[in-house]
């Protein structure tokens, strides 16, 4: 990898601040700036956190329904299966993330050797 | 390893303390998902074909594997600057609570505004969860110095993870590079899943998941946060629903 290759061009670094740096740093430096004030179990931080846990939950479905790069070489059914798999060990375990995360994988890998 | 008593002359000078917070990432499990999570961005990164140092400075600026992960997916997936900023914005509305939770656990009467702005930078679910559990152990005027190296800590973890994984998926068989990838959806749902204590929570992971693939057949472009904010919006109303009975 070269150093240009490597750095990429300078204009995805422009949105990654624009879309991702100051989105983020908002928040906090709100934060910051007039956490004093604010109730940490009011209803308005209770329907603010279920919805940024939604769109997370969002984003975990759309890497798996519309997988990117190499895992879309995984048949649709395997990628489900693996994450239900994971879920089962994880419940299983009483909520072990590492077992989950094994179990999915395992599942994925020996499925896609099973299939050739 | 055990943080030494808070009497000790162990936290005499801030830099003791940095270094005990840089050691405390040996003592948590969560460096090891933050490290799968971040092996899954490194290759996800390369994957969406953005460049390794474009995926190192997400993570040392960003600082957060959510939003990490909306903005490759979503731009990745051909959205508009505009679009992943409204998905990465609402994301990480997140972090406010988390911050105004955190940082009374190190304000002293003496601490200006200023001392606090790295603390508050390094401050994601990772570091939140830690600080709750680790700071009544350190000593109140250090703690800002704890959580720092804390906070130094995982940074770099999460800094070698993505490199390792932007490289393992140049590199691996198309099979491997795939089960790179899984790790990220894998780490993040049971990592969110352990964290949901309250029904909305996981009424919200849960309608999320379903929701989503209804709402991406509007190709709205802002699939996302139309099933975000409906998901949310109905496991809020779970919770008031529940609280009005009872």
């Amino acid at each position: 990898m070269s150093f240009a290759q490597a750095v990429g061009d300078w204009h995805a670094l422009v949105v990654l601040f624009v879309a991702g740096v100051v989105p983020n740093q908002i928040w906090r430096m709100l934060g910051l700036w007039f956490g004093g004030g604010i109730d940490e179990g009011s209803e308005l931080l209770v329907w603010v956190r279920a919805v940024a846990t939604a769109i997370l939950a969002g984003v975990i479905a759309q890497i798996v329904v519309q997988p990117p790069g190499a895992l879309a070489s995984v048949p649709d059914a395997l990628r489900y299966g693996a994450v239900a798999a994971g879920l089962v060990v994880f419940l299983l375990t009483r909520r072990s993330i590492f077992a989950g995360v094994v179990a999915g994988e395992v599942f994925m890998l020996a499925g896609k050797w099973w299939l050739g | 390893m055990a943080l030494p008593p808070l009497d000790s002359p162990q936290w005499n000078s801030p830099w003791l303390a940095f270094g005990w917070g840089l050691r405390s990432i040996t003592q948590t499990i969560l460096t090891i998902v933050l490290f799968v999570t971040y092996l899954g961005i490194g290759a996800l990164a390369h994957d969406t074909h953005f460049s390794l140092i474009w995926a190192l400075c997400s993570t040392l600026f960003v600082w957060a594997g959510p939003a990490q992960i909306i903005l490759i997916t979503t731009l990745g997936s051909g959205a508009t600057i505009v679009q992943a900023a409204i998905a990465v914005t609402v994301s990480a509305i997140r972090l406010f609570p988390m911050v105004v939770s955190v940082l009374p656990l190190m304000r002293t009467p003496t601490t200006k505004w200023r001392e606090l702005i790295f603390a508050a930078h390094l401050t994601a679910v990772t570091l939140w969860v830690e600080c709750h559990r680790f700071l009544p152990q350190v000593p109140r005027e250090r703690r800002i110095a704890f959580v720092h190296g804390l906070g130094c800590g995982l940074v770099s973890v999460c800094l070698v993870a993505n490199t390792v994984g932007y490289v393992l998926a140049a590199n691996l068989t198309q099979t491997l590079g795939a089960a790179i990838l899984l790790l990220t959806p894998l780490s993040f749902l049971f990592s969110t899943a352990r964290n949901s204590r309250e029904s909305a929570d996981v009424v919200a992971l849960v309608l999320g998941i379903v929701l989503y693939p209804v709402a991406a057949k509007m190709n709205s472009g802002l699939d996302i946060l139309v099933s975000g904010v409906l998901a949310g919006t109905i496991a809020y109303g779970v919770h008031w629903w529940r609280q009005v009975r009872t």
